[in-house]
C-alpha cells in the first residue's frame, strides 16, 4: 500500500497548493498557490522541504489524516490547535511552528485556523499527481489536487517516508508580519481615476467585507470616482494577485491568488509582493489602509523578506519537549515543580 | 474617450508584472502590434536572452501584452529591450491558426438565438447564416482557462450582455454579446447569449496543448445537427478523431 496519508475528515476550506502554477497564463490559467506565501514558504522548510513541495492550506477546519506506513514529519505554521493521536492510544499536542513525527495508525486532528490560512507540510511534500507543472489546486479547472478537488472523506494524499534514523522534531520561532499601511505601486490604471480619488485611496480606512474568498478580497469605505463613467471599463488586459480593481462602484477590490488572468476594470494600484501575504491575515471587518511606494521600495522589500527568511531558518532547533508528557522523567529529573514555566505563556495558552 | 495614440506604454502592475499597452480600444491595428511582440517576446526567450531570465508568462490581450516575472522588478535592462521591441513591433509576424469548428445552432443549444434574431429584425435561419458566414478572431484567453474572446461577431447581432446572468451556462456553450464571441469551456455562471454548442473541448490538460486556440487564431463555425453533435462528441471521447483534426489551412483572406 503507498504510503502517505488517508483523509478521514476533510474539514472545510482546505486545498493542496504548492509554489503555484506558471506558464500557462496566455492559455487563462491562474497561478493558484498559497494566500500566504511566507507562511507555506515556512511550513515547507520546516518540514524538510522540498521548496516546491505540494501543503495543505486550512482556510478555515482543518481534517483528521491517519498516517499510512511512515514514519513521516509533519510541520505546521498558523495559528491552529492541533492534536496527535497516537496509535498506542496517547495524544500530544502539536503546536504551530513545530514538527511532529507520525508512525502507522497516528493521527493528526487539526481545528479551525484562526487569524488567516494554517499550512500543514509533510517532509518529501504531498506527491499527487502534478497538472501543468503544478499540484496546486485550482478547483474552478479541476486543475491539481485531488482530481482537481479538495480533500475528500478516504483519500489518501500519499507521501514518501523519511529515514528512521532522521533528526527529530523542530520548532522555530513564529514569522514576524510586517506593520503599517498595505504598500502598493500605483496603476496599471491609476490614471483613470480622479487626484482626489488617489489622495482618497491612501487616506482611508478600507474595511474587509465577507465577499472575499481566493480569488479576491472586496472592501468597504468611501466611493473612488473614476475620470468619468466611461473611464470605470477597460478593454480587458492582464491582471496578477494584488491588482486592486475599482468598478463602477467605486469599492476596491484586490485580486488574490486564484484570480483570472485579464480583467476588464480599472487597476488603481497594485499590493507589492511583499506585502501581499499580509493580506491573508486580515479578517472581515478589520480596517487597513494603503500606501504608494516605488518600484525601488518594492524590490528592497522583496530582498529584505528574503533575509528575514534566512534569518528565520537560523531560529529552528531541536524540539524542546515532546508534546507528550513524560511524568516519570520529569520525576527523574526531579523538574515537575517548575514545568509550568511563566516566561513562555503561549505554548500553554495556546494549546491546552 | 481618448484619443487612440500610437504611443507604447509601460505601465508597472505591481513588482512582478508589467504591461505594454499599445493602445485603449479594439483595433486590428493594435492587436497587430501585439502579436508582433509577442513573436518578437517568444523568440527572445527561446534564444536565452538574459533579459528575458525571469519572465514566467506573456500573456497577450485585444490592446496589451503583461509579461509576469518569477521575483519582484523582473530583470535588469527588461524594460529598455521591451521598448526597443515594442517599438519595432508593427506587423509581419506570422498570421495565426484557422479552424472550422462543428457548431450545432438548434434550439435546445441555443436558448438565446430567437431573442438575438428579434432584435436585429431578422428570423432565426437568417441569424444562423450571419453565425455561419462569419469570420473571429481570438484577441484574448481568459475568464477562464482555455475561453476565447474572439471578435467578428456581425454588427446586426451585437446584444449587450443578460440582465441576469445564467448560474449554469452548459460546457461547451457558443456564446455571443456585444461584437464577442466565447465558448464556456466548462459549465458555469455566465452572462453571455447562447446560440450554439460545439462538441469539441476548448481545454484538456492532457493535451501537449492545452488551449485548443491562441491568441491570433481564427475560428469558423461548420453548422451540423445534433446528431452530428453526438456523434463528434462519441468520436472525440474515443480518440477516433482528435481535437487538432479541426484545424484547416487558412482559406485566402
Amino acid at each position: 500500500m503507498t504510503d502517505g496519508f488517508v483523509v478521514e475528515a476533510p474539514g472545510l476550506g482546505v486545498t493542496i497548493q504548492d509554489r503555484g502554477r506558471t506558464g500557462f497564463r496566455a492559455m487563462g490559467v491562474t497561478a493558484s498557490g498559497p494566500l500566504d506565501a511566507d507562511l507555506a514558504a515556512c511550513a515547507v522548510w520546516l518540514a524538510g522541504g522540498p521548496e516546491d513541495a505540494a501543503f495543505l492550506e486550512i482556510r478555515g477546519l482543518g481534517p483528521t489524516l491517519r498516517a499510512v506506513g511512515g514514519p513521516h514529519r509533519l510541520a505546521l505554521t498558523g495559528r491552529i490547535a492541533a492534536e496527535i493521536h497516537h496509535a498506542d492510544g496517547e495524544t500530544e499536542t502539536f503546536r504551530p511552528w513545530t514538527t511532529a513525527t507520525l508512525r502507522d495508525g497516528d493521527r493528526v486532528v487539526l481545528g479551525a485556523a484562526a487569524g488567516g490560512p494554517a499550512h500543514l507540510a509533510v517532509g518529501g511534500g504531498f506527491a499527487v499527481p502534478p497538472a501543468l507543472g503544478s499540484r496546486a489546486t485550482f478547483e474552478r479547472a479541476g486543475l491539481g489536487g485531488i482530481d482537481g478537488r479538495a480533500p475528500a472523506k478516504g483519500d489518501l494524499l500519499p507521501c514518501t517516508t523519511i529515514a528512521e534514523a532522521a533528526d527529530g522534531d523542530l520548532e522555530a520561532s513564529e514569522w514576524s508580519f510586517g506593520h503599517g499601511p498595505i504598500r502598493v505601486i500605483a496603476g496599471p490604471q491609476d490614471d483613470h481615476f480622479a487626484p482626489a480619488a488617489l489622495d482618497l485611496f491612501t487616506a482611508a480606512d478600507w474595511r474587509v467585507t465577507r465577499e472575499s474568498d481566493r480569488m479576491g478580497m472586496r472592501f468597504d469605505g468611501p466611493r473612488l470616482d473614476h475620470l468619468s463613467p466611461a473611464e470605470a471599463d477597460i478593454v480587458s488586459d492582464g491582471v496578477a494577485p494584488g491588482a486592486i480593481q475599482v468598478p463602477a462602484a467605486g469599492r476596491p477590490i484586490v485580486l488574490l491568488a486564484d484570480c483570472q488572468t485579464v480583467g476588464g476594470y480599472p487597476k488603481i494600484a497594485t499590493v507589492i509582493s511583499a506585502d501581499l501575504p499580509r493580506l491573508a491575515r486580515v479578517q472581515a471587518g478589520d480596517t487597513l489602509r494603503f500606501a504608494f511606494v516605488d518600484m525601488a521600495t518594492a524590490v528592497a522589500a522583496a530582498a529584505a523578506r528574503d533575509a528575514a527568511f534566512a534569518g528565520w531558518r537560523r531560529s529552528i532547533v531541536p524540539k524542546r519537549s515532546s508534546g507528550r508528557i513524560d511524568v516519570e522523567a520529569l520525576w527523574r529529573e526531579n523538574l515537575v515543580g517548575g514545568m509550568i514555566d511563566a516566561s513562555r505563556p503561549a505554548d500553554w495558552g495556546e494549546t491546552t | 474617450m481618448r484619443d487612440e495614440g500610437t504611443a507604447v506604454r509601460m505601465l508597472p502592475l505591481g513588482d512582478a508584472a508589467l504591461t505594454v499597452e499599445f493602445g485603449r480600444t479594439i483595433a486590428a491595428a493594435t492587436r497587430v502590434r501585439v502579436t508582433a511582440l509577442a513573436a518578437a517576446i517568444e523568440t527572445a526567450r527561446s534564444t536565452g536572452d538574459p533579459a528575458f531570465a525571469s519572465v514566467v508568462d506573456v500573456v497577450p490581450t485585444f490592446r496589451s501584452l503583461t509579461l509576469h516575472f518569477s521575483r519582484p522588478g523582473g530583470d535588469p535592462g527588461l524594460a529598455e529591450r521591451l521598448a526597443q521591441m515594442a517599438a519595432a513591433a508593427d506587423g509581419g509576424a506570422t498570421a495565426g491558426r484557422h479552424w472550422r469548428l462543428p457548431a450545432c445552432f438548434d434550439a435546445a443549444f441555443a436558448p438565446d438565438l430567437d431573442d438575438l434574431a428579434a432584435r436585429a429584425g431578422i428570423d432565426r435561419a437568417a441569424a444562423v447564416a450571419l453565425l455561419r458566414g462569419a469570420r473571429f478572431e481570438v484577441g484574448v484567453i481568459g475568464f477562464m482557462p482555455g475561453f476565447p474572446y474572439m471578435s467578428g461577431v456581425p454588427a446586426r447581432l451585437s446584444a449587450p450582455r443578460l440582465a441576469s446572468p445564467r448560474t449554469a451556462v452548459p460546457a461547451r456553450s457558443i456564446a455571443v454579446t456585444g461584437e464577442m464571441c466565447a465558448v464556456y469551456p466548462w459549465r458555469s455562471p455566465g452572462g453571455w447569449r447562447l446560440v450554439g454548442s460545439t462538441p469539441v473541448d476548448l481545454f484538456d490538460p492532457n493535451d501537449r496543448e492545452p488551449s485548443l486556440l491562441a491568441v491570433g487564431d481564427t475560428v469558423e463555425w461548420d453548422e451540423i445537427d445534433a446528431d452530428a453533435h453526438r456523434a463528434i462528441a462519441a468520436d472525440l471521447a474515443a480518440g477516433r478523431i482528435g481535437r487538432h483534426d479541426f484545424r484547416v489551412e487558412r482559406a485566402a483572406a
